[in-house]
């Protein structure tokens, strides 16, 4: 007595091309054993090292999913009928680090092991993180600590983006830097920091802006983004390309006293965009240059960058996808605020009209600079005023009102001789204490919230307005270097 | 081994990878002696996240052998996309394969298709092998 079973094509090369075979046995199990005793070769494609059946092989008895039977015990009678039916199955790594999995030196194994006695982390997950790179955008106050935490937990590369050079008003926060960088190259600085922290990392540093025309070709490079920028378009840029590209960007950005994290462009999960789909007006926010940053701040919200970086590449805990973490260090508290995707957003939405990288600076409304006048030090508008000019004016006896619109604690810090002192908080209500018969010109720090200032004073009827061009910064870098900066 | 793909089949593969991104797609390869001739496109029913799985059903496999016959060629082997990620076999691919069947991957990279490879099971299973792609006309 026996019955037939049926081969599926990839398997009839091992039994020798026939599409059924004629097994003997009572129970399913047995008909198979008769059947791989037959064809020896079948066996490893059917059977799993442990002796157990492979989860994408189905067997059928008549039309019945053994499985919703007795399995390999369902007893067979004559005349049934046995199928092979294979679930065909596969997919992208589910992150990019799955495929073959470098494997930890004794060195390495001696320097994580205090990840490796953890079960979440494990060899597996050291050697995802080995396996693992993130790039990070900007070497400054978030990009320091993110980057030395990964570095020291093993991650396998790192990029940095970043064209700025080491300055001494960045010590106070941006520890991958020391006062002996001062004047160096942040991705200099920021490369041998980490290599010292932990030779195996492999760094990879790029001097150069993050722009629409790189941005896409690096961020493929990259398991994760850290997003690490301090100004909109290059935030807008990174959330973008981000998208485009399916990479996780683990967000952070930092102001003052208070500071935000999250993980967007995660499968799934919202962008920066479902939360700010469109950039606040030019001037509006100050950035830290402008209105200063608690030198730890960055600590807390790179560290948390970090952390988000790592979970995503072990694919261990909860991560930060569609939540919004807002930290205050003066009240010393963290708030969680839930977000949703939008499936109106212009780029990780429905039907997006975002689908290619765009020019972020005219997105964000930033006016280019003149060219002109830059190179020639020629006043070539009646909006801007250059600090050579400004001097020039004053030498030659002028007397135009010099306008500071700065914080009063910065005024402690420099000031250009002279000058008079009104916030740009409070000048809605002190306007009228400034002249109608004398040219201002006003000046803050680096010249945006004195743009915001001109623009005021054009509304409520001042003609002669100049807004001096780069701040009270260039005045001391190009007029009076005796002054310190900050 | 070889593998050369007839008119139309590396487009219409294309077409599928691009038309279900982010998510992957899947299909069968019908032909004989190393040419592909036809496709046809299964539903993807994967419930482990289509954007990285796919999942051809016992039942969808079935109507995928019966056709075979009535296209008067043999099931060779399926593809699938990998959205955003390289046109290379995942350690899942290698878990879940079948010997003898080509496994044709496209990588599409935000909806786009790019690269395009093939690949064999070795026969102890413990990898892929490479199998040169040529696209007839």
């Amino acid at each position: 007595m026996s019955n037939t079973i049926h081969i599926p094509t990839p398997l009839r090369p091992f039994t020798d091309k026939n599409e059924s075979v004629q097994v003997n046995g009572s129970t399913v199990g047995e008909l198979l054993a008769d059947l791989t005793k037959q064809y020896e070769g079948l066996r490893k494609h059917l059977y799993a090292d442990d002796g157990k059946l492979r989860n994408f092989v189905n067997i059928y008895l008549n039309d019945e999913d053994i499985r919703y039977l007795q399995r390999e015990k369902t007893p067979v009678k004559p005349g049934d009928a046995l199928s092979i039916v294979p679930s065909v199955a596969g997919g992208a790594p589910t992150s990019a680090v799955e495929t073959e999995l470098p494997t930890l030196t004794q060195e390495e194994i001696k320097r994580y092991s205090r990840h490796l006695i953890m079960p979440e982390v494990g060899m597996d997950g050291q050697r995802k993180l080995k396996a693992g790179s993130v790039l990070c955008i900007g070497a400054g106050g978030l990009g320091s600590p993110a980057a030395m935490y990964l570095a020291a937990a093993g991650i396998g590369r790192l990029g940095v983006v970043d064209f700025d050079v080491v300055d001494f008003s960045n010590l106070q926060r941006q520890l991958l830097h020391g006062t002996k960088d001062v004047g160096r190259s942040k991705n200099e600085s920021a490369k041998s920091r980490i290599l010292d922290l932990n030779p195996h990392v492999q760094v990879d540093t790029y001097e150069t802006m993050l722009s629409s025309a790189n941005a896409l070709q690096l961020f493929r490079g990259y398991d994760v983004i850290l997003d690490g920028t301090d100004n909109f378009p290059t935030r807008y840029l990174v959330n973008d390309a981000c998208v485009l590209t399916g990479k996780p960007n683990t967000y952070g950005s930092i102001f003052r006293f208070e500071g935000q994290a999250s993980v967007f462009g995660a499968p799934g999960g919202p962008c920066y965009r479902c939360l700010y789909p469109e950039p606040p007006p030019p001037g509006l926010v100050p950035s830290c240059a402008e209105g200063g940053v608690l030198g730890v701040l960055p600590g807390i919200i790179g560290v948390i960058q970090a952390t988000e970086a790592i979970k995503l590449i072990t694919g261990i805990g909860e991560p930060l996808i569609g939540r919004f973490m807002i930290y205050d260090a003066l009240k010393m508290r963290f708030r969680e605020l839930k977000l949703r995707k939008d499936p109106e957003c212009p780029v990780c939405g429905t039907n997006p009209t975002v689908t290619t990288l765009i020019d972020y600076e005219q997105f964000c409304g930033i006016r280019p600079e003149p060219q002109t006048a830059q190179t020639t030090g020629a006043n070539v508008n009646d909006w801007e005023i250059t600090p050579v000019e400004l001097k020039k004016k004053l030498d030659a006896g002028e007397t135009p009102f010099i306008l500071d619109v700065r914080e009063p604690n910065e005024y402690q810090i420099n000031r250009i001789p002279g000058s008079t002192l009104i916030p740009l908080g409070e000048l809605p209500r002190r306007y009228q204490e400034l002249p109608r018969d004398r040219e201002i010109i006003a000046q803050c720090k680096m010249g945006g919230r004195s743009a915001k200032a001109q623009e005021f004073l054009k509304s409520v009827g001042f003609d002669s307005v100049k807004n001096l061009r780069g701040g009270i910064l260039e005045w001391i870098d190009k007029v009076d270097p005796s002054q310190p900066k900050y | 081994m070889a593998l050369l793909l007839g008119p139309g089949v590396a487009e219409a593969i294309r077409q599928h990878g691009a038309g279900t991104y982010p998510n992957e797609c899947c299909g069968a390869l019908y032909g004989r002696d190393g040419v592909v001739t036809a496709t046809f496109g299964l539903p993807n029913t994967t419930e482990e996240g289509p954007r990285r799985r796919f999942l051809v059903r016992p039942q969808d496999y079935r109507a995928a052998e019966a056709r075979a016959k009535d296209v008067g060629a043999e099931l060779v082997g399926f593809y699938h996309s990998h959205p955003d990620h390289p046109a290379r076999p995942s350690q899942y691919d290698l878990d879940h394969a079948w010997p003898f069947f080509s496994y044709i991957i496209v990588s599409v990279r935000g909806g786009t298709p790019e690269d395009m490879t093939s690949w064999r099971l070795r026969d102890d299973r413990s990898a892929f092998d490479e199998e040169e792609l040529s696209v007839g006309t």
